[in-house]
């Protein structure tokens, strides 16, 4: 029997070459950066879908509450010992040369801009963005974001706005708790541990310390927040494959957010140095 | 009236997996069709670009004029508001009850009152049978009623467009027959595009008004259901038969070896596992329940189809005149007179196609008196070269 024979690929199809080391990288990192620009892409549309009506209350009540109470006690837990580490840390440094007066100052300002706002975010995406990743990977991998999308409702404006905001208030509010505890933590060493006297403990933090200091440290933690959420919700959006997909999306989300945190805190702490005069300089 | 759904050209592939190439098929406004083709061949898939959720490399889906493959995703989103789609495994939300799921689009989309909304989500919960679940969370009920659910949230808004993904899987016969006869109802009354997807091969053989199949990343055929029911497609045999000899295999395809290891076999004396009688060929369409009106597609499809009869094959052509009513036969001979006088020639002429069937000598209760003026899409006249034959791919020659 001679049944036609077709001899190579289909026309019109390119014939599939086995790709070497180097073609393979490449489309590793081409990945990696459309990855990058789907994400930042989501990111401007949750950007604006916060400005959108109707405002999605209960959702981002039920968020906010959720990320809250997985945050609240290892945020406070952890800002504790912190915030005692850098007083201890810092307060042998300035007695080493001298300056033992300004300890109180240093330590609070390093609380403050530094290990809060990174803390609080670590906690947040840690505790929070891990869930918020696993529940919509689990969702998409169940159709469910799929139906969403064809019953004419979009998840970003839906799922993602709320758990976003809510991963900023979270991040802003336990900024605020983890600095206040991190400071009596180091007040408690400096002052009860090292001896230290606290009336220049404070007289040195007014002297050096001003209110834009707490601004920014703020604003980091807003912005933060936002990463959380979106780094969460876009890995939770784009599971690959099955239910072993959304085990590896969680934990990439946790891995990218501490990236992205500490890449953005260097660029934000370089602006706000160079921008914002130090007091009294 | 349903809207109609224009498939040309549309490719798709995950990396380098292709899942299908150059599928071009018309869902005919009003129409029910059926997509047949074994586990894995991209059915899922195929719904899933027809709606947007999948960007297909080549290709476009035209709705109502917008095509989706190429349309901002703001205009998605309105088109999107005219389908109604049943996911593979109902797709519910697993936070919300029964009751909240199937409300959900009307909270989304409509300013209804809660006594509306409860009324409506009741009447629909009714008509798929799952009256006193609507308190359950998705994750207490079993798959075949998640599926019903699944479908009485899809049908909530009425919509033009209706997709099902396998309702049959996950459903016992009875049940299935239930659904058939619902799909087939809900089209009767609201006259939606209805395509399902779906290996069972009863609700192919009396469901749709045309029928599909897809098979080794092509469509197989797509026409009227007369001319997969009778084909001699080898693929369409096996599949339709349910037997194990013929080209389609465990895997995608069969290798040669496994075929005439098969067939050895089978001269042997070893069964196939199916019954020896074929079940090809035209059974009766399922009807709309007593008292419902008639199915509008039934009238347009006949029109249709008898302006391309004599492009299809023998077997599908004697089945359709075999279906006509002795009015319907004698209008069409006489509307064969009329337009040409004699045999008629091969490629269709185009004056034929642009003239309405002649308006109907007796006092037919059921259907209207002037057969409307027939779709766009049909008149123009067939690129002789391109579709001799519109219900099959042209290059099928080449494979074997
Ligand atoms: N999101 C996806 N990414 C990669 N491959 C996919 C995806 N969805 C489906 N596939 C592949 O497409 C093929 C067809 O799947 P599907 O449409 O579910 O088949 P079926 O005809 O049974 O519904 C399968 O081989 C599946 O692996
Ligand atoms: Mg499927």
């Amino acid at each position: 029997m001679s049944a036609p024979t077709r001899v190579g690929p289909p026309v019109g199809e390119p014939e599939y070459i086995e790709p070497g080391p180097l073609q393979r990288g490449k489309a590793k990192v081409v990945g990696a950066l459309r990855e990058f620009g789907n994400m930042f892409a989501m990111g401007l549309d949750v950007f604006f879908g916060l400005f959108r009506r109707p405002f999605q209350v209960r959702e981002f009540i039920q968020q906010f509450w959720f990320i809250a109470s997985v945050s609240i006690m290892p945020a406070a837990l952890v800002s504790i010992p912190f915030g005692a580490v850098l007083t201890l840390q810092l307060g042998s440094l300035t007695e080493q040369i001298g300056a033992e007066s300004f300890n109180g100052a240093a330590s609070v300002l390093a609380v403050i801009q530094q290990a809060s706002p990174v803390v609080t975010t670590l906690i947040v995406a840690g505790a929070g963005g891990s869930a918020i990743c696993a529940d919509l990977g689990a969702r998409t991998i169940r159709e469910e974001i799929d139906a969403m999308r064809v019953l004419g409702v979009s998840p970003i404006h839906r799922l993602v706005v709320p758990r976003v905001l809510a991963a900023m208030g979270v991040a802003a509010l336990l900024n605020g708790m983890v600095s206040v505890v991190g400071v009596a933590g180091g007040y408690f060493f400096n002052v009860i541990v090292q001896g230290g006297t606290p009336g220049a403990f404070l007289a040195s933090f007014s002297a050096l310390a001003q209110q834009s200091d707490l601004w920014v440290s703020e604003i980091k933690a807003l912005i933060f927040g936002f990463l959380a959420g979106l780094v969460a919700s876009y890995r939770g959006l784009n599971p690959k494959g099955g239910p072993k997909g959304v085990g590896d999306v969680v934990n990439q989300s946790v891995v990218i957010t501490f990236l992205l945190l500490f890449f953005v805190n260097f660029v934000i702490s370089v602006f706000y140095l160079q921008l914002v005069p130090a007091k009294g300089a | 009236m349903g809207v109609e759904v224009a498939v040309e050209g549309l490719s798709k592939s995950f990396g380098r997996q292709a899942i299908w190439r150059d599928v071009t098929l018309t869902l005919p406004a009003g129409e029910v069709s059926v997509l047949l083709g074994p586990s894995g061949t991209g059915k899922s898939v195929f719904l899933k670009c027809l709606i947007g959720l999948l960007r297909p490399e080549r290709g476009s889906v035209v709705i109502d004029g917008v095509d989706l493959c190429a349309c901002a995703e703001r205009d998605m989103y309105e088109i999107r508001k005219l389908f109604g789609v049943l996911f593979q495994d109902g797709a519910l939300f697993g936070s919300m009850s029964i009751f909240d799921n199937v409300a959900f689009p009307l909270r989304e989309h409509t300013r209804k009152s809660e006594t509306e909304i409860r009324q409506i989500v009741m009447s629909k919960m009714d008509m798929v049978g799952m009256l006193g679940a609507e308190h359950k969370l998705p994750g207490e009920i079993s798959g075949g009623m998640r599926k019903r659910a699944g479908l009485a949230r899809a049908l909530v808004l009425d919509p033009q467009i209706i997709l099902c993904d396998e309702p049959d899987s996950g459903l016992d016969p009875v049940r299935t027959a239930y659904l058939s006869q619902l799909l087939i109802d809900l089209n009767a009354q609201i006259d939606a595009t209805i395509l399902i997807v779906t290996h069972n091969i009863n609700v192919a053989r009396t469901v749709p008004d045309n029928l599909g199949m897809l098979f080794r990343k092509e469509l197989v055929m797509f026409g009227p259901r007369e001319v997969l029911l009778t084909s001699d497609e080898p693929v369409v045999a096996q599949f339709l038969n349910g037997r194990r000899i013929g080209p389609i295999g465990m895997s995608e395809e069969k290798d040669s070896a496994t075929m005439a290891a098969e067939l050895a076999h089978q001269a042997a004396g070893h069964g196939d596992g199916s019954g020896h009688e074929d079940v090809r060929g035209i059974v009766p369409q399922l009807e709309p329940t007593p008292g419902l009106p008639a199915r509008q597609a039934v009238r347009r499809r006949r029109a249709r189809v008898l302006q391309i009869l004599d492009t299809l094959p023998e077997s599908a052509r004697h089945g359709i005149m075999a279906e006509l009513s002795l009015e319907d036969y004698e209008r069409y001979q006489d509307w064969r007179r009329r337009t040409t006088g004699m045999a008629m020639p091969q490629p269709m002429p185009q004056p034929m196609a642009r003239r309405p069937l002649p308006p109907q000598p007796g006092p037919a209760q059921q259907r209207p008196p002037q057969p409307g003026p027939v779709h766009p899409n049909q008149t123009t006249p067939l690129p002789p070269a391109r579709r001799p034959r519109p219900w099959r791919r042209d290059d099928q020659g080449g494979r074997g």
